[in-house]
Formats: C-alpha cells, sequence, structure tokens
C-alpha cells in the first residue's frame, strides 16, 4: 500500500503550490479563479455555509479520515515542508526522529471549546487567529511574499541598471507590526513544533485539526495494525509525525492520524494497513475520554469571558485631529461592520490581490477581536481603484460578497470629509485641485472661490468613499479632505453625465 | 565647411536668432532649412492620428531632421489614468504607435515610452492601448511607479520650483517628444503639453502645494526641452476632467497640434479647445507665467503656423 504516501504528496503539491503562488504573486498575472482553491479550506466553507464544500469535507474525513489536514490544509503541508527540510539539520544517526507521545487532551479541547464559546458570543477573535488556512495566508503574506518582492527588486535593480526593464520594482508589502508579529509568532511556534514534533500543533493547537479528530475516530478507512504479521519492530512509530502510533502496545490513536501514509511506507512485514474499520464485530479502538473536567470547564469559560469581553472593546481612541480617530474604512462588499467582523478571518487574501495595495491588515482599528482583518489605508497614490471589484471576489469567507463591477463603482466605502481651513485654496489662494482631479465621480468637484480661484466641494450623495481625494491631497501631515469610514456600506447616486457636444468643429480657432 | 558656407550659415544664424530662438538649433543640424523657412507651428485637421503625423512631421522637414541614427529617443505621452483611449484620459496608442514607427523607421536604437501615471501603472499601460502599440512598433515601456528611477535636476530658472526629481530614461536620452492630449482639467484648468511634464517629476504634490500653475510653467523651464511637442486632438476631453466620467465628456476633433513651442502650442491648444467648451486663455494662468520665464510666445501672429486640413 506504498502507493498511497505516493497519492498523498501529489495531492498534497496540487492544493498547496497554486495557493502558496497565489498568495506571493505580486504581479497580479495569475486569473483570479485560483481563489477556488480557498474556498474548499473549512473556515471559509463554514463562515461563508459553502454546502457543498463543507459536505464534501465531512464525508471524506467520514470515509478516509482527516485527508484535510494531510492534504488541503496549506498550513499542514507547510509543517511538512518545514519538518522534511529539517533533516539536513539533522545528525544522521537520528534521522528516526518521532516516538508515541500520549494526547493532550486538555490543551486541544479547552481551545477548540474555547473557540466556539468566544465564536458563539459573536467574537471571531479566535477563529481569526487559529484558523489554520488564515493563519498561513498571514504567514505567507507577511513573511513570504516581502522575500520574494525583496529578491524581484534586487534583480529589478540590476537589470534596469543595464537598460533592461523585464523586471520591474514592486511596492514593499507594508509593514503593519500586529500584523507581522502574529505571523512570525506563528511562524516559529510552527517552525519549532514541526521540527522536534511533526504534526503536533495540527493534534494540540488548530481546533480544525481537533474537531476533524472527533470524526476521524470512526472514519470507515483507518491506520490498524495487524498483530498476526506485525513484529513490534517499531519502524511505523518512528515514521509517524502525529506521533499517534503506539508500536508495543499495538494501538493507533484514530483522532490524531492525519492520514499521512508515512508508516504504510515504513513497514516491510505488512503489519500495519489503511483498511475497512467495521469489517468485523470489532469495537472502535478505545476512545480517549473528552477530558471534561471542573478543570478544564473553569479554565475555558474563564477564558472566554476574558475574549468576550475583549470583543467589546472597540478601537482606541486618536489623538486631537479627527482623521485619528475616524471610523475604519471597510474594503468594497463588507456590506456591515458587524457582518464584516464576524465572517473574516484576515487571511490575507484580499490584501495581497489588492492591485494598488490600499488594503492592509488592521492593527487595532476594528478593536482587539479585528485584529489583521483588512481595512483601506490611504497614501500618496494610493487609493481605492475604481474600476476594480478584485477583493469582492476572491474572499473565500464571504465576509466580502462578491459584487460587479457596476455595484462595485457605486458601493460606499465612506464619506469624503472636506475641511476648508486647511485647503490649500483657502490657507493660501494659491490653484490646486488635486482632489477634484482624482475624484472618479466628481463627487467633489471644483466651486468658484474668490480672486478667480476654485475650492472643492464634496456632494456625498456621489462619494463612494474610494479615499483618491485623501490619497492625493498635497495637505501633510493630516489631509485637509478625507474618508471617515461607512459602518453600512449604502450605495451612492450614479454621477450625472456631461452634455454631449453635438456642434461640428471644423476651424481651428487660431 | 567652405568659407562661403560658413558666412551664409552664419548670416542665416544671425537673422533667425534675432526672430525666434527655436530656429537657431534647426539651422546648426540641417542645411536644407536654410533654404525654405521651417513652420513654427503645425495644425492638421480630418485625418487619422498616424497620417495627420506623418503629414505634419514632413512639413517640419521629416522625422530624419529630428532623429540620427543610433540615437536613444523618448517619448512622453499622457498615459495618467486606467482608461480607455475612447474616453480621452491618455494620449491616443495610434498616434503614440506611429511616432513609435517614425523614429525606428529613422534608425532610432531604442525608442523608450514612459509616464508616471495617477493610476495602477500597469492598467494604465494595457488600458490606454499605448502599451500595445508601443512594443508592436519596436519600442519599449519603461516603469516610472519608483522613486530610484528619477535623479535630481536644477531648475534655475523656476520660480517655486527650483529642484525636482526628472525620469532617469529622459536625463539619458538623445531626443525627446512630448505628446500629450488635450484636455479639460479640474485643477490646472486645461492639461496640454507643459502639464503634461508633471508625468516625468516623482514629487507631483509639491506642485500642488507650491503654487500649481507657477510650478508648472517653472517646470517647461526645463533644461532640456523636447524635439516637438505633438498635441493630441483627435479625441478630447471637454468637461470632467482630467479623468472624465464617460464618452459624453469625449468630443472627436480629429485634430493634431504640433510645436517646439510649449507655450505657443498651448495657446493654439486653448484656442481650438475654445470652440467646444468657451475657455478663458488668462485663465489657464500657467500659459502665461511660462511666457514670462522666456518659454515661449502666446503671440501666434508672430510665428509661421502652417493650417493644414486634410
Amino acid at each position: 500500500m506504498k502507493f498511497l504516501k505516493n497519492i498523498r504528496i501529489v495531492l498534497s503539491i496540487f492544493f498547496f503550490l497554486p495557493i502558496f503562488v497565489f498568495f506571493i504573486d505580486f504581479t497580479g498575472k495569475l486569473p483570479v479563479q485560483f481563489h477556488q482553491f480557498m474556498n474548499i479550506q473549512w473556515i471559509p466553507a463554514l463562515l461563508s455555509l459553502n454546502l457543498i464544500v463543507i459536505g464534501i469535507l465531512f464525508l471524506l474525513s467520514l470515509f478516509l479520515g482527516r485527508i484535510y489536514c494531510s492534504s488541503i490544509c496549506p498550513l499542514g503541508i507547510l509543517q511538512d515542508v518545514l519538518s522534511w527540510k529539517s533533516r539536513f539539520f539533522r545528525k544522521k544517526k537520528k534521522k528516526t526522529r518521532y516516538n508515541y507521545s500520549p494526547p493532550k487532551n486538555i490543551l486541544r479541547y479547552t481551545i477548540l471549546v474555547l473557540t466556539l464559546i468566544v465564536f458563539l458570543f459573536g467574537s471571531s477573535f479566535l477563529v481569526i487567529l487559529l484558523d489554520p488556512y488564515s493563519t498561513f495566508g498571514r504567514i505567507a503574506s507577511q513573511l513570504f511574499r516581502p522575500l520574494a518582492i525583496w529578491g524581484n527588486n534586487a534583480l529589478a535593480f540590476i537589470f534596469s541598471a543595464m537598460g533592461n526593464y523585464t523586471f520591474y520594482k514592486v511596492e514593499q508589502v507594508s509593514f503593519v507590526p500586529l500584523g507581522f508579529g502574529i505571523a512570525i509568532l506563528f511562524f516559529l511556534l510552527l517552525t519549532q513544533m514541526s521540527w522536534f514534533k511533526g504534526r503536533s500543533y495540527c493534534n494540540t493547537i488548530c481546533p480544525v485539526g481537533t474537531s476533524l479528530g472527533l470524526l476521524s475516530r470512526f472514519s470507515v478507512f483507518h491506520i490498524s495494525m495487524d498483530e498476526s504479521s506485525c513484529t513490534r519492530c517499531g519502524a511505523c512509530e518512528k515514521q509517524c509525525k502525529s506521533q499517534c502510533i503506539d508500536s508495543d502496545a499495538m494501538k493507533v490513536d484514530d483522532s490524531r492520524c492525519v492520514s499521512c501514509f508515512n508508516c504504510l511506507s515504513a513497514c516491510k512485514k505488512g503489519g500495519i494497513s489503511y483498511k475497512y474499520r467495521y469489517m468485523k464485530k470489532h469495537v472502535p479502538t478505545e476512545q480517549n475520554k473528552v477530558n471534561n473536567s471542573r478543570r478544564t470547564f473553569l479554565l475555558s469559560s474563564g477564558a472566554a469571558m476574558v475574549s468576550v469581553a475583549f470583543a467589546g472593546t472597540n478601537k482606541i481612541i486618536g489623538k486631537n485631529d479627527p482623521i485619528l480617530s475616524r471610523k475604519p474604512v471597510m474594503p468594497p462588499g463588507a456590506y456591515t461592520l458587524d457582518h464584516f467582523n464576524a465572517h473574516c478571518t484576515g487571511c490575507q487574501l484580499c490584501v495581497t490581490k489588492c492591485p494598488m495595495q490600499v488594503l492592509k491588515p488592521a492593527s487595532l482599528q476594528y478593536g482587539i477581536t479585528g485584529i489583521t482583518q483588512p481595512h483601506l489605508t490611504f497614501s500618496t497614490h494610493v487609493f481605492c481603484t475604481y474600476d476594480c471589484n478584485i477583493c469582492t471576489s476572491v474572499c473565500p469567507t464571504g465576509a466580502l460578497k462578491t459584487l460587479t463591477m457596476e455595484e462595485k463603482k457605486l458601493t460606499q466605502l465612506g464619506i469624503a470629509k472636506f475641511r476648508q481651513d486647511l485647503c490649500v485654496v483657502f490657507a493660501k489662494e494659491e490653484d490646486c485641485g488635486a482632489c477634484s482631479e482624482h475624484c472618479p465621480t466628481q463627487a467633489v468637484h471644483m466651486i468658484p472661490f474668490k480672486k478667480g480661484l476654485t475650492i472643492p466641494e464634496v456632494t456625498e450623495d456621489l462619494c463612494i468613499g474610494c479615499g483618491a481625494c485623501e490619497s492625493i491631497c498635497p495637505v501633510r501631515p493630516y489631509q485637509a479632505i478625507y474618508v471617515e469610514g461607512s459602518i453600512k456600506q449604502g450605495m451612492a447616486k450614479k454621477p450625472s453625465e456631461a452634455k454631449k457636444f453635438n456642434k461640428k468643429i471644423d476651424d481651428f480657432g487660431f | 565647411m567652405k568659407r562661403r558656407d560658413f558666412f551664409k550659415s552664419a548670416a542665416i544664424v544671425g537673422i533667425a536668432s534675432f526672430f525666434k530662438t527655436n530656429a537657431l538649433g534647426s539651422v546648426l543640424t540641417g542645411k536644407e532649412i536654410a533654404v525654405h523657412s521651417q513652420p513654427d507651428l503645425v495644425a492638421v485637421m480630418g485625418g487619422e492620428p498616424a497620417i495627420m503625423l506623418a503629414r505634419a512631421i514632413k512639413e517640419l522637414g521629416g522625422i530624419g531632421h529630428f532623429v540620427k541614427k543610433g540615437q536613444k529617443v523618448v517619448i512622453k505621452p499622457n498615459i495618467g489614468w486606467d482608461r480607455s483611449p475612447e474616453l480621452a484620459a491618455n494620449t491616443n496608442p495610434e498616434l503614440v504607435g506611429a511616432l513609435v514607427k517614425l523614429c525606428r523607421g529613422a534608425g532610432a536604437s531604442q525608442v523608450i515610452v514612459f509616464d508616471h501615471t495617477c493610476h495602477d501603472w500597469k492598467k494604465s499601460y494595457t488600458n490606454s492601448g499605448i502599451e500595445k502599440a508601443v512594443l508592436a512598433n519596436g519600442g519599449k515601456m519603461v516603469p516610472a511607479n519608483d522613486e530610484s528611477y528619477y535623479s535630481e535636476v536644477d531648475f534655475p530658472r523656476g520660480v517655486n520650483l527650483k529642484k525636482a526629481k526628472i525620469h532617469k530614461a529622459l536625463l539619458e536620452c538623445d531626443v525627446w517628444f512630448n505628446v500629450p492630449v488635450l484636455k479639460h482639467h479640474g485643477g490646472a484648468k486645461n492639461t496640454i503639453s507643459m502639464k503634461n511634464l508633471m508625468g516625468i517629476v516623482w514629487d507631483r504634490s509639491f506642485f500642488h502645494s507650491h503654487d500649481l500653475h507657477q510650478c508648472i510653467a517653472d517646470a517647461a523651464t526645463f533644461h532640456k526641452k523636447p524635439a516637438l511637442n505633438i498635441v493630441d486632438a483627435y479625441r478630447i476631453m471637454k468637461s470632467n476632467g482630467p479623468q472624465g466620467k464617460s464618452e459624453t465628456d469625449v468630443v472627436k476633433l480629429k485634430s493634431l497640434l504640433v510645436s517646439p513651442d510649449y507655450v505657443a502650442v498651448d495657446t493654439a491648444a486653448m484656442k481650438l479647445f475654445s470652440q467646444v467648451q468657451p475657455t478663458e486663455l488668462k485663465d489657464v494662468r500657467y500659459i502665461a507665467l511660462a511666457e514670462k520665464l522666456k518659454v515661449g510666445t502666446q503671440n501666434l501672429d508672430n510665428l509661421n503656423v502652417k493650417r493644414i486640413k486634410l
């Protein structure tokens, strides 16, 4: 049955590579359709109530075990890559590295219960933090992507110095301390755990892994040891990255087995196999009882309460200028703040796909529970492009509803607020109009001011909050025009068209 | 050079420079110019972009007069916006393509095209149709989206703008053509050849915070003048500029204005534009300010203007 491992590896590459490359791609050349690979992830499917995917993943786990963990989840595969790499750094004698280790039930079930309780209380804080797909997204977008861009820019520098512009300089991922911090924290944790203990992250911390473990206890096919042919050599145990094979007791902990099939390849005697569980009258291997002791209960409810309490605290109060304490500007299709905060897992897919890089992971703009959820930050030449709806079409969790281009062009992310006293035209009595120049709907337009000058005016009905005005306003540090985010995204009026000019001109006029 | 030739050209140079400075260069570079005087401004109406361009260049002595074999050429159109050609927010791609072809035909070693765009540069390059037209005719698109592509240049004649970072491709080339599109503009009233210079500069926000009109005029004192300003008025944007909202902002004038003189070509363009959307020339303040800085002349009557209808 050695072919099973090979199939697993091929499948893992098939799922991992497109996801990885899609997160790294900074050229925007990969087709948006790649986002389908994100739709088949557990948490996004649950949040967007994608019943087909939920059904398929459920049946898959029930029949074959935790295939999701071994071959579909990018974070799981990343751990395999890390632990595979680690072999180049360890001594040859110690190449066999794993030993059976008992399950950490208190920890894993506490985390699972906590995540559920907090979620039921209306906060996706722990879902955001612990969803393996989103954790992978943060690691890929905050750590790997900057490296790739750095490499590209180094090439661009070398080539353009020689007059070759095949490579062009790409704007580096902007540094958001909290987002970066979370990414690096999880990456280090993951590296450490997978380096020494294989898939122990999946079996102690990941709530998805723990839940699937509950299913895989009963999976129709599972790994089991055959007493007659097994010589108790322990070869399988040494290859088990879940550390769930106890070769002395001849037991496999199904709840932690991720169906990687490494053990099958390790066994030369046919003492371990992947087979139908209910073949003979056989009671499923004795379950490790869910440790629901008083201690666990108290621990989880206490921690849950803390998280729920955090859920209430909203953004920190800003300094003096209203621009600092404005409401966050959500991406298009977020609909309402409540919907968005509850559904977004901060996977950063929209952030990496935003051609203008106006989307950035939030720090505390949405409060502590919305860390790494995307928001718009405007800076020179960085604003939401009028003819673009990419973010709304890649979101796997349904936090951003898919918008047609027509809908997107009318969706009000916020409203521009003009502060005349700061404006160049008012303060210096000089022409400017950069804001109106960049306004795609002419919600910001120029009206007569004194001395033949014109000054901006905002028609709020027409404003879609794209931030083009704010991005280009020369007044710094606090712009004379800025976008106040909308908690509920409304629809702007359709901008009126200019009168058509029908006369025929056949003279130069000079 | 023969003694007789020397006297001849010296006399012509003297006379020419007495009237207008821009003929000076022409005399020194091409002998045939001395025979019959070259127009200062050519206006063509009624043809397709490539045909009007070919005609205008012919009137000005042919492309070989401006581009020599082996030279590096830069073309600077307006590619500021992620808009299709029909919306006239960018220079007509056929015009740019035709110019690239002419330069390549004259033996240019490379023809580089760029603009410091307002919208996402890749989308603007692509959706304006300019990238395709340039590549198809043997030109090269160069990015301008990063400060590292620019070097600082002094503007000793500038009033507010004393220094600016200019795109290196432009600084390193032998010849360049300024190829704007004629548009209404919310901030600068109108954008033509001088306003197009904001696309060779890195820090545009300085312009907006230090009197936009004065800075545009200052930018026109840039020591490296374009061989020609080629104003695309095939489609013009009469309102809601510089981006435009829809095709109702666009008027098809099927015209082209060409001159080495920034001020003259902008003045002529404003007169053409005013027939569609009446605009006071003095409200486009940078034109008068540039004349004050001796960049060129608003007085078209003193110039040799060639008007051609096809």
